[in-house]
């Protein structure tokens, strides 16, 4: 039996772990990958308060290795279901455990595109991690998808390496920032396809090109490309918490700042729910908000 | 069972030569998920009973390796059996996929 079970040890699940280890509660974290989270996708995090420059890993690590010294329990396993009642219950592929408060911090994962044999490809052209993969394409020609931070931030790091950089967004207008739209707009390499989409992944076992259509002519037109970063935004991972968990009908668990769900004693924490921005501090704040209406309800 | 650091020197005969299938892990230092991935494929090198040999391929180090095996994602791990690659993950994933990974190859 546990005081608390936190599903997902992301930046949200592990900063929640820490509160309520620090309130005396026994905590067990479930998840079904590897710690850290989103973060560890980023070389450098330059936002963190009190932090200047750490890469995601080693704060992923450090998060993990402090949680863990003050006794968190973490099992590597995927979480098929939970259940309401006296005890409430959280089961694994593995097994079910008893707990009196559950805390959702399940994150989010990247948004495909969802084009034909886009995950085939992942691996021969397609990629959702331009730092983890653009040192391989040096020199050739690459296109990025995207609008926000995350597309802006992919085009211009390729720009330093790629022949040629196609940034692709739907629209005519960036939500990402002003800045970086105006160092692209400066780089030689950079071209810009607005009111865009990508409609087909060209070539057989290697991405040899892509096919774009513009949104207002209807004009389909073949980019060669080596290489598609497509950087359209996250989505949850909430289903296996539906009917029990209200979720939103993009999948976000329906929860306001205090963390609380429609179920008393259950609580969401970080990008995995409701909420307008989902940064690493909005995480680790949820963490420490979810513990500790946690700790106030168990008593 | 040690993990073998692969360069394009002892390639050909740790990895292609092999009686045994190779697991072979193909990483970088910058790239977190590699970081992530890298103690796992160290604990399903300890915990192997054998059957099959395990290898890091540091693709800084060794681009050539990386270039000759179309390695555009990382971390990427490829299974070798009989000189040939036999199976391939991209991304991190968790233990069990990477002994199955290997397993269903032997």
């Amino acid at each position: 039996m546990y005081d608390i079970i936190i599903i997902g040890a992301g930046t949200a699940g592990l900063s929640a772990a820490i509160y309520g280890l620090r309130a005396g509660k026994k905590v067990l974290v479930l998840e079904q990958l590897s710690y850290g989270g989103q973060i560890i996708n980023t070389p450098e995090i330059e936002n963190y308060p009190g932090i200047k420059n750490i890469s995601g890993f080693d704060f992923a690590t450090g998060l993990y290795e402090q949680a863990t010294a003050l006794g968190a329990e973490v099992k590597y396993e995927q979480v098929t279901g939970i259940a309401d009642g006296a005890e409430k219950q959280v089961t694994t592929t593995e097994a079910t455990y008893s707990c009196k408060a559950i805390i959702i911090a399940t994150g989010a994962k990247n948004r495909p595109l969802g084009l034909d044999r886009e995950a085939e490809l992942v691996g021969g052209g397609v990629s959702y991690c331009a730092t983890c993969d653009g040192a391989f394409y040096k020199k050739r020609p690459v296109a990025v998808n995207g609008g926000g931070n995350t597309a802006l931030e992919d085009a211009l790091f390729l720009s330093n390496y790629c022949s040629k950089v196609y940034l692709i967004h739907r629209r005519d207008e960036f939500r990402g920032e002003v800045k970086q739209v105006e160092q692209l707009k400066a780089k030689e390499n950079v071209e810009f396809v607005l009111n865009a989409t990508v409609t087909a992944l060209l070539g057989e076992d290697q991405v040899e090109g892509i096919e774009v259509t513009d949104k207002i002519t209807g004009e389909k037109r073949t980019l060669q490309v080596d290489g598609l970063f497509i950087a359209i935004g996250q989505m949850p991972e909430n289903a296996v918490f539906a009917p029990l968990i209200q979720l939103d009908s993009a999948g976000y668990v329906v929860a306001g700042e205090d963390c609380k769900t429609n179920v008393e004693g259950i609580y969401a924490a970080g990008d995995c729910r409701t909420k307008t921005v989902r940064q690493l501090t909005t995480a680790a704040a949820d963490g420490a908000v979810a513990a500790l209406a946690a700790c106030a309800y168990i008593g | 069972m040690a993990v073998i650091t692969l360069t394009s020197e002892n390639f050909e005969k740790e990895v292609l030569q092999s009686a045994e299938p190779v697991l072979v892990d193909f990483w970088a230092s910058w790239c977190g998920p590699c970081r992530m991935l890298s103690p796992i494929v160290d604990q399903v090198a300890e915990e192997s009973t054998g059957g099959f040999k395990v290898g890091k391929v540091n693709v800084d180090d060794e681009g050539d390796l990386a270039e000759k095996y179309g390695i555009m994602n990382i971390p990427c791990l490829i299974v070798f059996k009989n000189g040939e690659v036999a199976n391939k993950s991209v991304g991190m994933i968790a233990k069990p996929k990477v002994e199955e990974l290997v397993k269903s190859v032997l």
